[in-house]
């Protein structure tokens, strides 16, 4: 992980595309609306922030949770997932899918 | 569906009326529920009722089916991705005992446990060393009851609780009187807060221990926690709070609330379920007479491996608990305030139990009158309610707690306990409420007493008559 000495806007609004982005591969409702409306509003919390050391600190916590997301997202698609009555799209559901369990073993065991 | 059947019977006799086929089940029944069924009984013979062993049915959903929005966080919650993901390097790879000291899978997974520990202690104001895991807050809550009791028996021989407390609370004392100590379970006021004078009043010169929740898991009450700590530190009685329903969500301070042990639940805050911890006070100290004996971890209060995945999404969780307890709070209340609204505006005669101000915004219990709580919740098959907490459900009488803040007993069969926690969106809100307000009006229709109290018939001053 690399440390981030000056966080610049543009790097800081890439990573707020990203975490959305990576966000909305949620396959359950609840977890992806909750991360959409989280993500937004800790950014527009953190808007006015001037001070560089403390930018850089949320955009290295930003990464990590972005790292986070990256491996639920990828966790809960090796799982057969439904969806509740308020979701109407389909395009979700994976069956169990041995090749990404190792992947995640390998993910999940960082040393 | 419901099959009813009422027949009076003789209270000398007890059993002397048979069901009329079996897989039916007799019950006594209320008699407002009865005289609503069958308007030719008198009030004053007992009634019983046959009603089908399950109202609610079973069933698996299948594999595409689409599920049911998840309304009841008061039951359980969902674990939060952040938990999950601080949990599953201990379940995949780091998974040594956290107790063995020889190698390093050992001292990993004891870091690991100690960092969770420091975690929950920093949630509630407490030192790392007062926090004992469990394997969940009806352990914790028996560890703390029954232990402080027995410990201290030679002396202190009475014990404080409430009649809305958890059921592993009151089964703890209901064992604890079989053994010879004394126990004041208190009336609670109609709002479900405990009467503070009347809690002056019960002290005795042997109180050991008084246990009263923070936050009631089925009305949402918040008891005035510091005002009974301060009650209790300066009596010498120790005050122990089941705070499961509270943890994470109001900020609690064992020090400033004068708690000497509290029980923590990890699956009501988004955490794993089978875990939980105990908060032992240590200056001044807390002894506990331990119930699980063993190998002498967690200080000898609770023998036995501490699970490691376990303990770390538990701290995860409190950490997570920690860092969003604001947000969360704006939210859920937000989206609290919306639902009681919506129902309240647009139905009459829809009462919110317990009291109004002092409350835990996500835990909303209502109670619709002239509707049957069972129906309604069959009548909701989209969103997962309960009418009651998971504990008392199995049986079909209504809850202990409605009974003991002296709701009628028509309406405390006729209530809904509706759960909002930190992934309930303002969708699922909007679509439960506008559900619930469709069914509730359409069981109205059907219901006799609707009829009778809209013609403008008092319900309570009618004489059912026998022919």
């Amino acid at each position: 992980m690399c440390a981030f000495n000056m966080a610049t806007k543009t790097q800081v609004l890439s990573l707020y595309r990203m975490l959305l982005r990576e966000s909305k591969q949620f396959p359950s409702y609840n977890y992806r609306t909750y991360a959409l409306q989280r993500i937004k509003d800790a950014f527009r919390a953190n808007r006015r922030i001037e001070d560089p050391k403390m930018v850089a600190k949320l955009a290295e916590e930003g990464h990590k949770t972005l790292a986070l997301i990256k491996r639920q997202v990828k966790l809960r698609h090796t799982h057969l997932y439904t969806h509740t009555r308020i979701h109407t799209s389909s395009s979700w559901p994976f069956r169990l899918e041995p090749s990404l369990v190792s992947e995640l073993i390998s993910v999940y065991c960082y040393t | 569906m419901l099959q009813i059947c009422i027949h009076p019977f003789s209270r000398g006799r007890g059993r002397s009326a048979r069901p009329p086929s079996p897989g039916l089940m007799m019950l006594p029944c209320s008699r407002a529920l009865a005289g609503a069924l069958n308007p030719k009984l008198t009030l004053n013979s007992p009634v019983v009722v046959f009603v089908s062993a399950a109202m609610i049915q079973p069933r698996v959903l299948e594999q595409e089916e689409l599920r049911p929005l998840y309304m009841d966080f008061q039951a359980t919650t969902p674990m939060d991705p952040r938990v999950l993901d601080a949990m599953l390097p201990y379940q995949v790879n780091y998974y040594g005992n956290p107790h063995s000291r020889t190698h390093a899978y050992g001292w990993e997974s004891e870091r690991a446990m100690e960092v969770a520990r420091e975690q929950v202690a920093n949630l509630i104001g407490a030192d790392p060393r007062e926090i004992v895991f469990t394997s969940g807050a009806t352990e914790s809550n028996n560890m703390s009851i029954k232990g402080v009791a027995r410990f201290y028996k030679a002396k202190k021989r009475h014990v404080i609780t409430t009649q809305t407390e958890h059921k592993c609370v009151l089964d703890s004392c209901r064992v604890l009187e079989a053994e010879g100590f004394s126990v004041s379970y208190l009336p609670v006021k109609a709002n479900g807060l405990v009467d503070l004078e009347l809690l002056e009043a019960s002290f005795r010169p042997d109180t050991s221990i008084v246990s009263i929740m923070t936050i009631n898991n089925e009305i949402g009450v918040k008891q005035p926690i510091r005002e009974i700590g301060g009650m209790c530190r300066a009596r010498g009685v120790f005050f122990h709070t089941d705070a499961a329903q509270a943890v994470g969500k109001i900020p609690l301070n064992v020090t400033k609330d004068n708690i000497d042990l509290m029980s923590i639940s990890a699956h009501k805050i988004y955490g794993p379920k089978g875990v939980g911890a105990l908060y032992v006070r240590r200056r001044p100290r807390v002894r506990l007479e331990a119930l699980q004996s063993g190998g002498g971890q967690e200080r000898g209060l609770r023998s036995g491996t501490v699970p490691t995945p376990l303990a770390v999404g538990m701290g995860a969780a409190c950490l997570v608990a920690q860092e969003e307890m604001e947000y969360d709070h704006q939210r859920v209340t937000m989206l609290s305030n919306r639902l009681i609204n919506k129902l309240t505006s647009e139905l009459a005669d829809v009462i919110l139990n317990g009291d109004p101000k002092e409350r835990y915004a996500g835990c909303v219990n209502l109670s619709f009158a002239y509707v049957e709580g069972e129906s309604l919740l069959m009548a909701l098959k989209d969103v997962a309610l309960s009418s009651g907490s998971a504990c008392t459900s199995a049986s079909l009488e209504p809850s202990y707690v409605l009974r003991a803040i002296g709701a009628d007993e028509d309406l405390a069969h006729s209530s809904i306990r509706f759960g909002i926690g930190r992934f309930t969106t303002a969708e699922e809100v909007d679509y439960t409420a506008e559900k619930c307000l469709h069914q509730v009006r359409r069981l109205r229709q059907m219901s006799p007493l609707w009829e009778m109290v809209q013609e403008g018939i008092d319900l309570k001053s009618i004489n059912w008559s026998q022919h």
